[in-house]
């Protein structure tokens, strides 16, 4: 959906989403990452299951949660990207994982 | 809990110059912002980006933000990003959330400087990803250095999609077209308020040369465009729109941009029970507040956009003005002393502010965006839709809150910032009162959704 005009270089780094290694760069938000990929969104709403991608970017519209290491409903457009950051998406509701 | 005299929430141009002010006359000064780096939106990033070559390609106001930082940074002030706020007590004890814990802060006065969101305006299928606004889009721009991969439509009003699209080309993006929403009109209808705005000639200059810039790069431009409706299965397929004069096609996309103006970001200063005016030409609540923007409520001041929408020039005046009042409260500084730093900055503050009536007439809200379709989701969070809010707001007269208690409508993670609005306009037209009299959702604390892990971590010993 959306591309990266400049390579990463050193800062690069590797972060999973689903379990899958994505190149990520240093310090930009989560939400970027997810919109760069095949698929985008980072969610399925809790009410009818429809997927839900990064809208606003800025922190209003909670769109963009995902589960970041361990954490849900993690808003990743404020979650800047560390080397290792292992992101789920959302499905519906939340749940108790062990 | 630590104690401090002067809390400001934000780090844009508001928050930053209030800081600034303030320090200089001696205060201890905290500042919290949500995001990780200080700028605001407008200058999202600017520390890190101003030496690149993307910095160029952004402009000369967006490199401005440097100099800003590099200021506020030397101030004195502390200063927490990715910090959000959530909630405040009397005697002003306010809550923090940080890295996953949270604490209190006790200030004397506390200036919010949140800024301002972009309006939200529902159609079918805006909550299919693929459809982002053009701000999101230009903080993926500043931030991430990126740009939508295929030609993308953009649709909307106001001078933030111009800006976004001459900085998409330079940098290399394309664009399908650009969907001019600005009903027809409009020119002659803010003509009068042309020589006011000569005050302003220099950001005129800048929306025109942006103009000019689109023409010669050959953007397709549809004028006049009333109803934008997004289609696709899981993400935007296709977008169809419709003009004034009854022009329709479906085409297809794979980004759709959309933007329609900005409103201040309201929430903190309602929780608060700061009083607030409806903004008529505007569509939008603003704090009432005094010459140095303070609230109704003693020791609490709005600064910036969330004043009122001026932009980023008045925005950091306006900080300024309130880091003196606090001064003035809180460190001694005399009322004439105040006075005559304030003069100057009251000067140019007006000179920003000269643009506003020709540009809120310009890109006043056009009506359709208050009457959605019946299909449109309106709250995106609980997933419900115009035609239900419609078809209960006509039964027994209830207002926001009462929908929001039948519907859920405003009960999601968001809290109402993307629904607030449109709610009450359609329980407007639905009722046939005045939108200013029907009112916005009660918004209570915790502004920001909390972890049960976080409230846990709260460290008070004492009472």
């Amino acid at each position: 959906m959306f591309r990266k005009l400049h390579d990463p270089g050193a800062d690069g780094v590797t972060i999973t989403i689903d379990g899958e290694a994505v190149a990520a760069e240093t310090g930009e938000s989560l939400a970027a990452v997810m919109l760069r990929q095949p698929e985008a969104w980072t969610r399925t709403t809790p009410v009818s299951g429809s997927p839900r991608a990064p809208y606003c970017l800025m922190g209003v519209c909670f769109e963009c949660l995902a589960e970041v290491d361990g954490v849900a409903s993690v808003q990743t457009c404020l979650t800047p990207v560390r080397a290792g950051m292992r992101v789920v998406r959302q499905q519906g509701r939340r749940v108790l994982s062990a | 809990m630590s104690e401090i005299d002067l809390l400001i929430v934000g780090a844009g141009p508001a928050g930053m110059a209030a800081a600034v002010a303030a320090r200089r006359h001696g205060l201890s000064v905290l500042v919290v912002d949500d995001q990780p780096a200080p700028g605001g939106q407008i200058w999202r990033a600017v520390e890190t980006v101003a030496a690149t070559p993307r910095g160029a390609r952004l402009g000369a106001a967006y490199l401005s933000g440097a100099e800003r930082a590099a200021a506020f940074r030397a101030c004195g002030a502390s200063y927490e990003p990715g910090s959000q706020l959530w909630q405040i007590e009397p005697g002003l004890r306010a809550f923090l959330t940080r890295a996953g814990k949270a604490r209190t802060v006790t200030a004397k006065a506390i200036i919010l400087a949140t800024g301002a969101q972009e309006r939200p305006v529902p159609f079918p299928g805006w909550t299919l990803p693929g459809v982002l606004t053009v701000g999101a889009a230009q903080i993926l721009l500043k931030t991430a250095d990126q740009v939508p991969e295929q030609p993308v439509w953009i649709a909307g009003s106001g001078p933030l999609p111009l800006l976004y699209m001459t900085q998409l080309l330079a940098a290399g993006g394309t664009i399908a077209g650009f969907l001019d929403t600005t009903p027809q009109g409009r020119i002659r209808a803010a003509l009068p308020h042309l020589p006011r705005a000569l005050g302003g000639l220099g950001d005129l200059a800048k929306g025109l040369a942006w103009t000019w810039a689109l023409k010669r790069a050959g953007v397709a431009i549809i004028r006049h465009v009333t109803e934008i409706e997004a289609g696709g299965e899981g993400k935007l397929q296709t977008l169809r729109y419709r003009t004034e004069d009854g022009q329709e096609a479906t085409v297809p996309a794979e980004v759709l941009l959309v933007h329609e103006g900005v409103v201040p970001s309201i929430h903190a200063p309602l929780a608060l029970g700061c009083a607030v005016e409806w903004h008529p030409l505007q569509q939008c609540y603003v704090p009432t507040l005094d010459a140095w923007g303070e609230t109704s409520q003693p020791g609490i001041f709005v600064a910036g956009d969330g004043a009122g929408i001026g932009g980023a020039a008045a925005a950091e005046l306006r900080g300024s003005l309130a880091g003196l009042r606090a001064a003035v409260k809180l460190g001694g500084l005399a009322d004439a002393a105040a006075e005559a730093e304030a003069q100057p900055l009251r000067r140019r503050l007006a000179r920003a502010l000269a643009l506003r009536p020709f540009l809120d007439t310009l890109f006043a809200p056009r009506p359709q965006m208050f009457a959605p379709a019946d299909a449109a989701i309106v709250c995106r969070c609980e997933e419900i839709t115009a035609g239900e809010i419609r078809s209960r707001a006509a039964l027994g007269r209830p207002g926001p809150n009462q929908l929001k208690a039948f519907t859920r409508a405003g009960m999601g993670p968001c809290q109402g910032r993307q629904c607030g609005y449109s709610v009450m306009h359609i329980v407007a037209a639905a009722q046939q009162r005045p939108v200013g009299e029907v009112g916005f959702y009660r918004v209570r604390p915790p502004l920001k959704p909390v972890t049960l892990g976080e409230l846990a971590s709260l460290d008070e010993t004492v009472p």
